[in-house]
């Protein structure tokens, strides 16, 4: 187990020095740094001062291990728009996007979850094809359309909650649904097929022929079993969600990563643009570890691999 | 001998206490392999025939008559039966012409990264070993990147047009090319006719072309239609984002962005493209369904 454990700890860090290196060659491919730090005002030799200043007169190796250096110490560098510590901006921003991230999370898996096990339960009825409409649908919907929709709907027909903002919850309960729902489809049908699965199993008809009751069955023993690769799809899910967040945070004008990145896009601010990517791909990175050891927790056989 | 028994006994009662959900099951994805054909080959035809099917140019602006509402509103007139943007152009030939770009960038980003994604893929499944650990080590850090965020970064840096999103998403979209063909290829390695023609010194590329190849197209198919779907959604969010297809490009997703401003008072101005996306998606995730039993009986519960 702790071999296993090991093994991929040690991928995921590489893929983490990779996308590190990506990163890294995104700001050398924008430009002249020094020019694009001195804006279009900068003399000549302004722009060489701060060539010198910023280190950008040595090695590009020697540049990567000092910018990857601070990046393992949290410092991204500075913004060449905002005129701060990248890394500030991310604290200031990170709150808004875990929050999003996490509620969505929620609404996904409390929709997908009673939605599969009734598919499941009652196969082929009414409630799974809906179910199945509902997975086909959502995987055809553009998210930034769907939330706008749900901007003209429920903020301002109905004015239940407010189109943008990020004030209070209530600024969330849109962005959330708009964002949940993308990863709703999947996550119903691994549910549905897990249960399919685990009420054809042994110990499940056991279950039924020791005469516990039909709930007891389904929640205590079938649900539990069916449910563990929906959990380890829901945080490589929440990886995809933080990605996704772009969109929907620029929508739904909250403050977070997403907007943050966006806005960082448009204004060429590289160090900024680079330091979310690497942050969000991490998170990903390390989302997916624990969903793969968390499998393998659960079900010895995928050690062996 | 129980252990191997009673599975199948079970299998068995399973499939005629099911018959007739399976019965339905089968009708209805072949209805949705119909429905989904058929919605293609219109807006295919439609794509086509852009020029002579829209009724004014994409492009004519006319400021003495915008924002005009379409057909089903009191003030709407045939002249526009889906009324007119901003700029007065008609949201119909704009619709129309919009068609041509959601389905060239569907399709090409499918063909590069089904052809990056298969390489990888097959090879890694074939030869495993050493190729197969770079692969998967390719295919690891592919799938820890953003999508949306590194294809904005990249389109911002190049500067956003139609070539750009289609090579930038062809570049990033093939993941599920190179699992579908690994898994695909793994399986079929010790397969007797693949084994007789290395055993008869076949050259490897009539091996990987003639022997692997045709035996996972279906798989591949049924990963294409997913892809073509994925494309269309990210170009029209990138447009949407404004690093994807520029102005005055009528690309389905810049329309939504162009009419947002508008859209508490005319919601119509983006409920028109976004259904237009919703129909073309949709009807190619029903082919993709659709295909996909059709490959693989029983493969809808994945």
């Amino acid at each position: 187990m702790w071999a296993f454990v090991f093994k991929r700890t040690l991928i995921a860090l590489s893929v983490a020095l990779t996308i590190s290196v990506l990163c890294f060659s995104l700001l050398q491919l924008s430009g002249d740094l020094a020019l694009s730090i001195g804006g279009p005002e900068a003399t000549a030799e302004q722009v060489e001062q701060i060539r010198v200043e910023y280190g950008l007169d040595r090695p590009v190796i020697q540049q990567f291990t000092s910018w990857l250096w601070g990046a393992v110490q949290l410092d991204f560098g500075r913004s060449y728009y905002y005129q701060s510590d990248v890394m500030d901006l991310v604290v200031e921003r990170l709150p808004v996007t875990t929050t999003l991230g996490i509620m969505s999370l929620a609404i996904a898996l409390g929709v997908s979850i009673p939605l599969g096990v009734m598919a499941a339960l009652k196969r082929g009825s009414w409630l799974d094809r809906m179910a199945m409409a509902i997975a086909v649908t959502g995987q055809a919907m553009p998210n930034f359309w769907f939330g706008l929709t749900l901007i003209i709907v429920f903020a301002v027909k109905l004015q239940w909650f407010p189109a943008a903002g990020s004030d209070s919850w209530q600024g969330f309960v849109l962005p959330a649904i708009a964002l949940g729902y993308y990863a709703t489809p999947a996550m119903m049908r691994l549910t549905r097929s897990g249960m399919l699965e685990v009420l054809e199993a042994d110990y499940i008809r056991t279950a039924r022929a020791k005469g516990l009751r039909t709930g007891t069955v389904i929640f205590k023993h079938a649900l539990r079993n069916a449910v563990i690769p929906v959990v380890a799809l829901a945080a490589v899910e929440l990886g995809f969600m933080l990605g996704g967040s772009v969109v929907i945070e620029t929508v739904f004008s909250l403050r977070g990563l997403g907007q943050l990145a966006w806005n960082a896009i448009s204004r060429n601010d590289y160090p900024v643009v680079q330091a979310i990517v690497l942050i969000i791909a991490l998170f990903y990175i390390v989302l997916t570890l624990l969903a793969d050891i968390l499998n393998a927790v659960l079900d010895p056989r995928l050690r062996a691999r | 001998m129980a252990q191997t028994f009673s599975p199948q006994v079970a299998s068995e009662q399973h499939s005629v206490a099911n018959w007739q959900s399976r019965l339905f099951h089968s009708t209805l994805n072949n209805r949705s392999l119909a429905i989904g054909l058929l919605i293609i080959a219109s807006l295919g035809i439609v794509a086509l025939l852009a020029p002579w099917l829209a009724p004014h140019d994409p492009y004519l602006q006319n400021t003495a008559n915008r924002m005009v509402p379409p057909i089903w509103h009191e003030t709407g007139s045939w002249t526009h039966p889906l009324g007119t943007d901003r700029l007065g152009r008609d949201y119909l030939s704009r619709l129309i012409y919009g068609t041509r770009i959601s389905l060239f960038i569907g399709i090409v980003v499918a063909l590069i990264s089904g052809l990056i994604g298969t390489t990888l893929g097959v090879l890694a499944g074939y030869f495993g070993g050493r190729v197969d650990a770079v692969v998967s080590y390719l295919l690891t850090t592919r799938l820890a990147m953003p999508v949306v965020l590194v294809a904005l970064a990249m389109a911002s840096l190049i500067g956003g047009s139609m070539i750009t999103v289609t090579l930038l998403l062809g570049l990033l979209l093939w993941d599920r090319f190179a699992v579908v063909a690994r898994s695909a290829t793994q399986q079929l390695r010790d397969a007797e006719y693949v084994q007789a023609s290395q055993a008869l010194g076949c050259p490897l590329h009539y091996i990987l072309l003639r022997e692997v190849l045709p035996n996972i197209a279906g798989a591949l198919i049924v990963v294409a239609t997913l892809e073509v779907a994925n494309a269309i959604l990210l170009e029209a969010t990138l447009s949407f984002l404004g690093m994807g297809v520029q102005p005055p490009s009528p690309s389905w997703g810049l329309m939504i962005a162009e009419g947002k401003a508008y859209m508490f008072f005319q919601p119509w101005v983006i409920t028109i493209p976004g259904a237009a996306l919703f129909i073309l998606v949709l009807a190619i995730n029903l082919l993709g369904d659709g295909l996909r039993d059709l490959s693989a009986p029983g493969g809808r519960n994945e």
